[in-house]
């Protein structure tokens, strides 16, 4: 349990059986009266925002129970993903709805981090560069190097992404896990 | 010299604040000479103190067997019973775990008492004291802070709380200390709708929020006002209580509060108490956030942009 006092920005806390962060803080106070703790929470598994103002009187606020764990993936088991611990091998399913468009960057043995809240996994943070071979996207115009115009392709798990026109099929190419943007072509098939 | 060192973000921070830094002690020379030119004596009462003004919301840091004052009343007070009717003092004072925008834990404070005056007495002799600080150190007596122009010249807008919730909330002081509101709707609803064009007072606050005021026997409000300037809070006077058994019970009252929301305990000040037993002529006092006053004049947004040093 946090005191009141202990409000500040980046404490994570559990409000209504959901983790919390504090994004913005602002402590007021009229000087005879109580202390206000102004704060701005983020909701931790769905990102949604949300005001809240506590007072000095006010009872403390849940600590949000959070682990952040490091793991490899592993594989995929029916509608579940594999992971497991870095150092103790223990295995832990993530469902396809945590993971989010994360499920299509998912490379095997790559290491992740996981947020457990109450136990459970909440966030799956992947590297934030994959490499991915591209199967299938229209053939550019030869020569064109422009990098303005793009076009749509796939890769393997059939995710739809767009990359420049000079890309052909069979390019690896890198992606940013955090936005699902192509960023650059590593090599030419 | 630098040394071809890369400069250090201290004296960057310094030298950003330089103008609000020289406007502060200009503010503060002049403050001294306006109340030296009006009769008054400047005391220095202890910082280290043994039984700090048991409020409700206010922390005395603790410093070994002493606390660190959170304002000098209790011994300026008893600096006036002794017959001293003109005093006062800008010193720091300090308030455990307030730090934000408009706080630091150790802070600036004028506070001053005059003997035979009410607290309407001391809004006349503020508005003076104010209009001669302001035309002295800006050359004009209007204010530009934040979007509006304060006139220190004209006519304060006064508000009793009552007016002012009513106003502003909708709702009567006492409703909304019921529902334990007071404070989120005096911030949230009040005090950002107050007018800026000039200073504004909040007067005659609900009873149970002045523990050292006297209350007026007519509607049992407490004798006390708050000064705001561009809707901050600077400054707090009221007609002091010189009720010993009053004064006693309220502080009996203060400190079961503070033992039920398991606030550090405070001994009881037996000096000042003896000296309410033996009699105080009636008195006035008034204490102003001299750092609150340099970020109006100075135009600055916190309270650490008009401070050589903060903690935070």
């Amino acid at each position: 349990m946090y005191n009141v006092a202990d409000l500040r920005k980046g404490l994570k806390v559990e409000i209504d059986g959901a983790p919390w962060t504090v994004t913005e803080f602002e402590f007021c106070k009229p000087g005879k009266g109580q202390a206000l703790y102004k704060c701005k929470l983020k909701n931790l598994i769905t990102g949604a925002t949300m005001d809240r103002t506590y007072r000095s009187s006010d009872k403390g606020i849940e600590k949000a129970d959070l682990e952040e764990r490091e793991m490899y993936y592993s594989y995929k088991e029916g509608d579940l993903y594999v992971f497991s611990d870095a150092e103790t091998y223990e295995e832990l399913r993530v469902s396809t709805e945590t993971l989010g468009k994360q499920k299509y960057f998912l490379i095997e043995e790559s290491l992740c981090k996981i947020l457990l809240f109450n136990g459970k996994p909440v966030e799956v943070t992947l590297p934030v560069f994959i490499e991915k071979k591209v199967t299938e996207t229209e053939p550019g115009a030869r020569g064109d190097t422009a990098t303005n115009v793009m076009k749509p392709a796939k890769i393997d798990n059939g995710y739809e992404f767009a990359v420049p026109l000079f890309i052909n099929q069979g390019d690896i190419i890198k992606i940013d896990t955090r936005t699902g943007d192509y960023v650059e072509r590593v090599s030419k098939a | 010299m630098s040394k071809g060192l890369v400069k250090p973000d201290d004296l960057i921070r310094l030298e950003s604040i330089k103008s609000n830094l020289i406007q502060r002690s200009e503010i503060i020379r002049e403050l001294r000479n306006s109340f030296f030119s009006r009769g008054f004596i400047e005391t220095d009462t202890p910082v280290l103190v043994r039984a700090p003004a048991p409020e409700d919301y206010i922390n005395a840091p603790s410093a070994g067997d002493f606390f660190l004052r959170s304002s000098p009343e209790l011994h300026m007070k008893r600096v006036a019973a002794a017959g001293y009717d003109k005093i006062f003092q800008i010193s720091p004072c300090f308030r455990a775990g307030e730090v934000g925008k408009l706080h630091n834990v150790e802070f600036t404070m004028l506070e001053w008492y005059e003997t035979g005056k009410t607290y309407i007495g001391l809004m006349r002799f503020l508005k003076g004291l104010l209009l001669e600080i302001v035309t002295k150190v800006k050359g004009t007596s209007k204010v530009q802070f934040k979007n509006s122009k304060i006139d220190f010249a004209g006519e304060w807008k006064v508000f009793t709380v009552k007016e002012a919730f009513l106003k502003f909330a909708g709702v009567t002081p006492e409703e909304a200390i019921a529902k334990n509101e007071f404070e989120i709707l005096l911030t949230e609803k009040v005090e950002p709708n107050l007018p800026k064009d000039s200073p504004v007072i909040l007067k005659d606050y609900p009873s149970s929020m002045a523990a050292l005021s006297k209350i007026n026997e007519n509607d049992s409000t407490a004798e006390r006002w708050e000064l705001y300037l561009g809707g901050i809070e600077i400054a707090n006077a009221y007609s002091e209580l010189t009720d010993y058994n009053e004064q006693k019970k309220r502080f009996e009252k203060a400190h079961k509060k503070r033992e039920e929301n398991k606030l550090p305990a405070y001994p009881d000040d037996k000096d000042f108490f003896k000296c309410l037993e033996y009699g105080i002529e009636p008195f006035a006092g008034c204490a102003l956030g001299v750092d609150r006053l340099v970020m109006v004049l100075a135009n600055a947004d916190t309270i650490r942009s008009v401070n050589f040093f903060t903690e935070f």
